[in-house]
């Protein structure tokens, strides 16, 4: 069982209380009528997936919020949470352990 | 290779059993090949297999960063249909079928292929409506299925309790006849064999850290943990490690690798005769020649490499067969384990050529790939050797990201992801 915490109720608490909702910071298009068929398939279908520290959205049920986090997809330890947002930020060395 | 017959093992076991040989060489990597296959799953074994008999491609190498059939071949729950809506994947996994049927024969190796039914289970209008819409598709397109009565599916499969009373009455099922089960590691055993038989050689235990592409672009060869090995074809068939592989030849993939779990119960006689899935209640069931109860459901909801899974999920799964096969609530579980599963958008496999010349890729199957097997592998194949798609993966490619083609395939998992 994976044990989030949600950087709003600043809670530790069992995964059974978060929804995943997939790779974090990917921007909306600011222009979409001017996007070609090769930017449309990056934007809605290439993902990372990365192996390793891996920048996700989650949903807590709880506060009903969504917040970003850093996770080791080969250990599935959570390196760290932070609010939406925020600026995706840099994977420090012990994260890229 | 030693041909098996009722007369070698007889044979053998006049001698005690101290003749049988090892049934492939553990290769160690040549300079070069004619086509690297990276990944010795089921898949990739049986491309190679299907290389060397039906296109005469003998100098290929099939390279794992572990051992042969570790991956998601050794970890799935073993269920074969092809009972899929839309026409391009009712197609190919009916090819797939069809290959089955002869496999152990055409291997000389038993693959303990069962054709003891796959009955998916209607609890309510929706489910009925949905199915009998599966089994009118599927008769259109020549695949095996048919509507059962819940009295049907009763005699069918006695342990299920068909009572209006039950908490998710059973109102009827689909049946899939030719569908049933077979023996994972046999499949990938039976490939190695036959495929080593051919000259392939089969190196385990050496990752492949990237793809070499030369000056104008096109795929030269691998960079492995045993150093580089020079290839004009390379066809990736990694499960759920594809898009890292993928990435090392610079294309970016559209897909996410997931857990998908399953468990196994203790060994019991004889109870179960067939398949059984419920999408409503999410998990499916049968028992294997062992006797043990194989369990499964759907992914865990996020990407992971671990191969391991979350515990909220396997509580989820067997809370589900509980309530629709009350007389297992007393089986004690004997193991669990995970597979990454490499899932695309629209829940339907890439089996074809990509953008860079010399390099092919077969991934994607999701949840559903080990049934595809022997078609996925024969298809692979035909694509190496002659560059170009048969017509029954041609509309299973990587351009369909982009043109918008999708094969939205609900169906490839039979529960919901």
């Amino acid at each position: 069982m994976l044990l989030i915490h949600c950087p709003y109720c600043e809670d530790t608490l069992p995964e059974l209380e978060f929804t995943y909702a997939g790779e974090a910071h990917i921007a909306r298009p600011a222009d979409p009528s001017t996007l070609s068929d090769e930017e449309w398939r990056d934007f809605l279908f290439i993902r990372t997936n990365a192996r390793g520290p891996h920048y996700e959205r989650w949903r807590h049920v709880g506060c009903g919020r969504f917040f970003n986090a850093l996770r080791d997809t080969v250990s599935d330890r959570f390196l760290m949470t932070y609010k939406a947002g925020l600026p995706r930020p840099p994977l420090t060395n012990e994260a890229a352990e | 290779m030693t041909h098996f017959s009722g007369f070698s093992l007889l044979k053998q076991a006049l001698n005690g059993h101290k003749g049988w040989r090892a049934q492939w060489p553990d290769s160690q990597p040549k300079a070069e090949y004619d086509v690297v296959i990276v990944g010795a799953g089921g898949h990739g074994l049986g491309a190679a297999y299907y290389l060397a008999k039906e296109h005469g491609i003998t100098n290929v190498a099939v390279i794992d960063k572990g051992w042969l059939g570790g991956g998601n071949t050794g970890r799935n729950t073993t269920i074969i249909r092809s009972n899929y809506l839309y026409d391009e994947s009712a197609k190919l996994y009916d090819h797939a079928l069809d290959l089955w049927d002869n496999l152990s024969q055409e291997l000389n190796y038993n693959v303990m292929y069962s054709k003891r039914g796959v009955m998916m289970l209607a609890h309510n209008t929706h489910d009925v409506q949905s199915f009998q819409r599966h089994v009118n598709s599927n008769r259109l397109n020549g695949v095996d299925n048919r509507w059962l009565t819940r009295e049907e599916a009763k005699a069918f499969c006695p342990p299920l309790n068909i009572s209006p009373d039950a908490r998710y009455p059973v109102v009827g099922a689909a049946l899939q006849m030719r569908a049933g089960t077979a023996r994972h590691d046999a499949v990938a055993w039976g490939y190695a064999r036959a495929a080593a038989a051919r000259g392939v050689d089969i190196i385990q235990n050496c990752a492949v850290n990237a793809i070499r592409r030369g000056p104008d672009g096109a795929v030269i060869g691998v960079d492995t943990a045993k150093g580089f090995i020079r290839a004009r074809k390379v066809a990736v068939s990694a499960a759920g490690n594809t898009s890292v592989v993928m990435d090392s030849a610079g294309l970016r993939m559209p897909l996410e690798s997931f857990p998908l779990q399953a468990l196994v119960s203790e060994p019991v006689k004889p109870i179960f005769p067939c398949v059984v899935m419920s999408n409503t209640v999410h998990a499916y069931i049968s028992q294997s020649d062992k006797g043990e109860l194989v369990i499964g459901s759907g992914t865990d909801q996020y990407t992971s490499y671990s191969q391991r899974g979350g515990l909220p999920l396997i509580e989820h799964t067997v809370a589900a067969i509980c309530e629709v096969f009350p007389i297992f609530t007393r089986m004690r579980m004997l193991r669990k384990w995970g597979g990454i599963v490499d899932v695309t958008p629209d829940r339907s496999a890439i089996l074809g050529k990509t953008p860079v010349k010399g390099l092919y890729v077969n991934c994607g199957w999701g949840t559903g790939g080990f049934k595809a097997t022997p078609g996925a592998a024969h298809l692979l194949a035909y694509t190496v050797a002659r560059d170009e798609p048969h017509p029954l993966n041609a509309p299973f490619t990587l351009e369909r990201f982009t043109t918008g083609r999708l094969i939205d395939e609900a169906a490839a998992a039979a529960v919901a992801h």
